[in-house]
């Protein structure tokens, strides 16, 4: 049978067991939209601009761990979904990108809606193809879902001339299996490295688990649990880790880094072997490098050579996929004898004590604590929350509890103002039957607001929690922090009415601007399981984040509320350990 | 320290700017970068000098083999290997006390492959060193023109990369 190069784009999407794809048509990709219109295996989610799309594909990748699909036109189309592909790329989350391009023969001509696709996405995407012919459709398809979910997960583009589309060519089947002969990712870990760790582990006094993204991207919670309750480890998880490991369990200290619990980062800088998993010692994690965990050994487990002894030399490198490390680690350890370590959980028990998530109340105003508590509550801690970048950001972090993985969606790496919404309403097509709630701020939401739209259309409820303290929180703390309160450019004058723009997009909205109003209005909007509800949460304008772990100091080294003076502990105090 | 890398990739359109690209994205500096066909005509073989501390090296090795089209990186200079660049240099042939153009090109065992209006253009390959003091030698005035290839490298004996 002759096809066209669109129709055998579309069906080998379909071969891939695509359901959704989030796209925005135009001149370049319609071929693609007539093959994709003739079918009916695929949904389209047709979102308002290019970057829902990709955010859009990314919260379902996130939620299901299924690839995300997006399919834009060429020019303004891929550009708008570089932010989109950028913040999937830093956060490693597999997502195949199909852009229109101009017909082969105008290419390089400065054509109508031309731009270098390639070249533009080229340092935010694991890996990128431009098709030169039609028989290379169905293996470039092929090598761009293997490279996206194999290894370390990434987006891969695949820029279409529209020409390419439009030829036709006898059907082939579509391969089952690809070889690439230049990317061979190594999953199994070496046995002698895995020895050279059980050694480690088994004689460290003051041990530290430190989880990361990898152990959500790379289904390894399983492992992870057992691992962790075997060895009885406090385990501390990063921002894009959180709900691998249980965070209401006892040995879980919650997150670390510049927002941390005091006893996550205490435990790291008086560690003497940190067990990095499926994370890479970025900034926000490590504070000042020079100062970061002295006395400790590290492990670090990465399915990425090159995340390893990048920021901090490893002491024993493993490079393989972080469930087959753990499960090898666990058989190596099971029968293994371990030091005592006591006296290292005491004296966490201690930090624990200092209580660094306490906060104060404060009458007639509502703290953004309180809600993510009362969000907490109202949803049994069961919910999926997606977030944008701020203050409400690291709150939810902070006050939501995630026992599993793939519960928490946030923009860790890139930190995508907007990434929240239609990260929510990708989570919603992907997990149907969970509740989906999008912690958000006045600023971020009104970078994607007109995906609203695009969540009535296709009927995804979800609840957003705005936050709305007037004002970009995080930047103003930063600006009473560190620039003597000036505020520049953090005050949000001129708001929407978030009820009436709610209203008008056929969603329901609800303001709450006093305490006692919102554990009602939190299990009303729940209620509505088949509406998307607009929450305007009137917070504390002056609120900050803590505990916070100024730029440039190490972790022992942090400002906790509600106190002067920095808390900071000398070195000795870790040597009575 | 001074490195040189040996990479094989596939010979695909792109492959040598993502190459580039990745080097001033993570600030890594290439002193040269030659690139050219191998004798299985779907790879190509890039040399590249660059210089950097241990760690660098090893996050530039590491990140040039995450790129999908790279098959293979080695660090030339952690083993015997061979190391030539050519220079093709235009060189006035009117020159004072100083030593002699012909004694020079002798002495570096170089040759003249062209001369028109009273300048040579010699050919010179060795180690860079050597082509460095090939220059030093001459008059700076004499020196017209010159063009460089870069390092190109290959392993001794019968270790293949
Ligand atoms: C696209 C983008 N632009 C700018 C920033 C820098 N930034 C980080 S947090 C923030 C303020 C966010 O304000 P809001 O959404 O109201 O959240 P809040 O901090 O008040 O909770 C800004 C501007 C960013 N992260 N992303
Ligand atoms: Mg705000």
């Amino acid at each position: 049978m002759e096809l066209n190069g669109a129709e055998i784009l579309v069906d080998c999407l379909q071969k891939e067991g695509v359901d959704h794809v989030f796209g925005y048509p135009g001149g370049a990709v319609l071929h693609i939209y007539d093959a994709i219109e003739a079918q009916d295996k695929i949904t389209h989610v047709l979102v308002r601009h290019e970057q829902g799309a990709a955010h859009g594909a990314d919260g379902y990748a996130r939620a299901n761990g299924k690839p995300g699909v997006v399919l834009v036109t060429s020019g303004p189309g891929i550009t708008n979904a570089v932010t989109g592909i950028a913040t999937a790329h830093m956060d490693s989350i597999p997502m195949v990108v199909i852009s229109g391009q101009v017909p082969s023969p105008l290419i390089g001509m400065d054509a109508f809606q031309e731009v270098d696709a390639t070249g533009i996405t080229r340092s935010c995407v694991k890996h990128n193809f431009l098709v030169r012919d039609i028989s290379d459709i169905a293996t470039t398809v092929k090598k761009a879902f293997h490279i996206a979910t194999t290894g370390r997960p990434g987006p891969v583009v695949i820029d279409i001339p529209k020409d390419i589309t439009i030829a036709k060519m006898e059907k082939e089947e579509y391969p089952d299996s690809i070889e690439i002969r230049s990317y061979k990712p190594t999953t199994k870990p070496s046995n002698r490295q895995i020895r050279k760790a059980a050694e480690l582990i088994s004689n460290a006094k003051k041990p530290i688990l430190y989880s990361g993204g990898g152990c959500v991207i790379g289904n390894a919670s399983r492992e992870l649990r057992e691992f962790t309750q075997m060895l009885g480890f406090p385990i501390t998880q990063t921002l894009m880790g959180l709900g691998a490991y249980p965070m209401t369990d006892k040995q879980s200290l919650g997150m670390l880094g510049m927002h941390g619990t005091y006893e996550a980062n205490m435990a790291m800088h008086g560690s003497d072997c940190v067990v990095a998993i499926g994370a890479r010692f970025d900034d926000r994690i490590t504070g000042n490098l020079a100062k970061f965990c002295p006395t400790a050994k590290f492990i670090h487990i990465d399915i990425d050579p090159s995340q390893i002894s990048k920021n901090v030399v490893a002491d024993i490198p493993i490079v393989g996929q972080t469930a087959q490390v753990l499960q090898a680690l666990i058989d190596e350890l099971k029968d293994k004898e371990l030091s005592d370590i006591s006296n290292w959980w005491s004296q966490i028990e201690d930090w624990r004590k200092i209580d660094s998530l306490a906060y104060k109340k404060s009458p007639g105003v509502i703290k953004p604590q309180t809600v993510i508590e009362a969000l907490y509550e109202v949803t049994e801690g069961k919910a999926i929350v997606t977030s944008d970048v701020g203050q409400h950001q690291m709150w939810a972090a902070q006050y939501y509890p995630f026992d599993e993985p793939r519960q928490w969606i946030n923009s860790g790496g890139l930190g995508t103002m907007g990434f929240g919404l239609p990260a929510a309403m990708g989570a919603k097509l992907a997990m149907p039957e969970k509740d989906i709630a999008c912690v958000t701020g006045e600023g971020s939401i009104q970078m994607m607001l007109q995906e609203l739209s695009t969540m009535l259309q296709y009927a995804t409820p979800v609840k957003i929690i705005n936050l709305n303290n007037g004002y970009l929180g995080m930047v103003r703390q930063w600006q009473e922090f560190f620039y003597e309160k000036r505020y520049a450019m953090s005050y949000m004058d001129a708001l929407p009415d978030f009820i009436k723009l709610a209203e008008s997009y056929g969603h329901l909205g609800i303001k709450v601007d006093q305490e006692k109003d919102l554990k009602p209005a939190l299990i009303e909007a729940f209620k509505q399981k088949e509406r998307t509800v607009f929450l305007d949460i009137m917070t504390d304008p002056s609120e900050n984040v803590f505990p916070m772990i100024p730029a440039g100091g190490a972790h022992c080294d942090m400002l906790l509320a509600g106190r002067d003076e920095m808390v900071s502990k000398d070195e000795t105090d870790f040597n009575a350990v | 320290m001074r490195h040189i890398i040996s990479v094989i990739l596939e010979d695909e359109a792109g492959a040598l700017s993502r190459v580039s690209g990745l080097f001033t994205q993570r600030g890594f500096n290439i002193e040269s970068l030659t690139v050219a066909q191998t004798t299985d005509p779907t790879l190509s073989r890039m040399t590249i000098v660059s210089s950097g501390n241990e760690r660098v090296l090893e996050q530039i090795v590491k990140q040039l083999n995450k790129l999908i089209e790279v098959v293979k990186v080695t660090d030339l200079t952690s083993q015997d290997h061979v190391e030539r660049e050519l220079m093709l240099a235009k060189i006035s042939s009117t020159s004072k006390e100083g030593v002699d153009l012909k004694e020079l090109v002798e002495i570096f065992g170089c040759k003249v492959v062209d001369v028109k209006d009273k300048i040579y253009t010699i050919e010179v390959s060795g180690k860079t060193k050597k082509i460095n003091a090939f220059l030093d030698a001459l008059e700076p005035s004499n020196i017209i023109e010159i063009s460089r290839t870069g390092v190109t490298g290959i392993s001794r004996g019968k270790k293949l990369i």
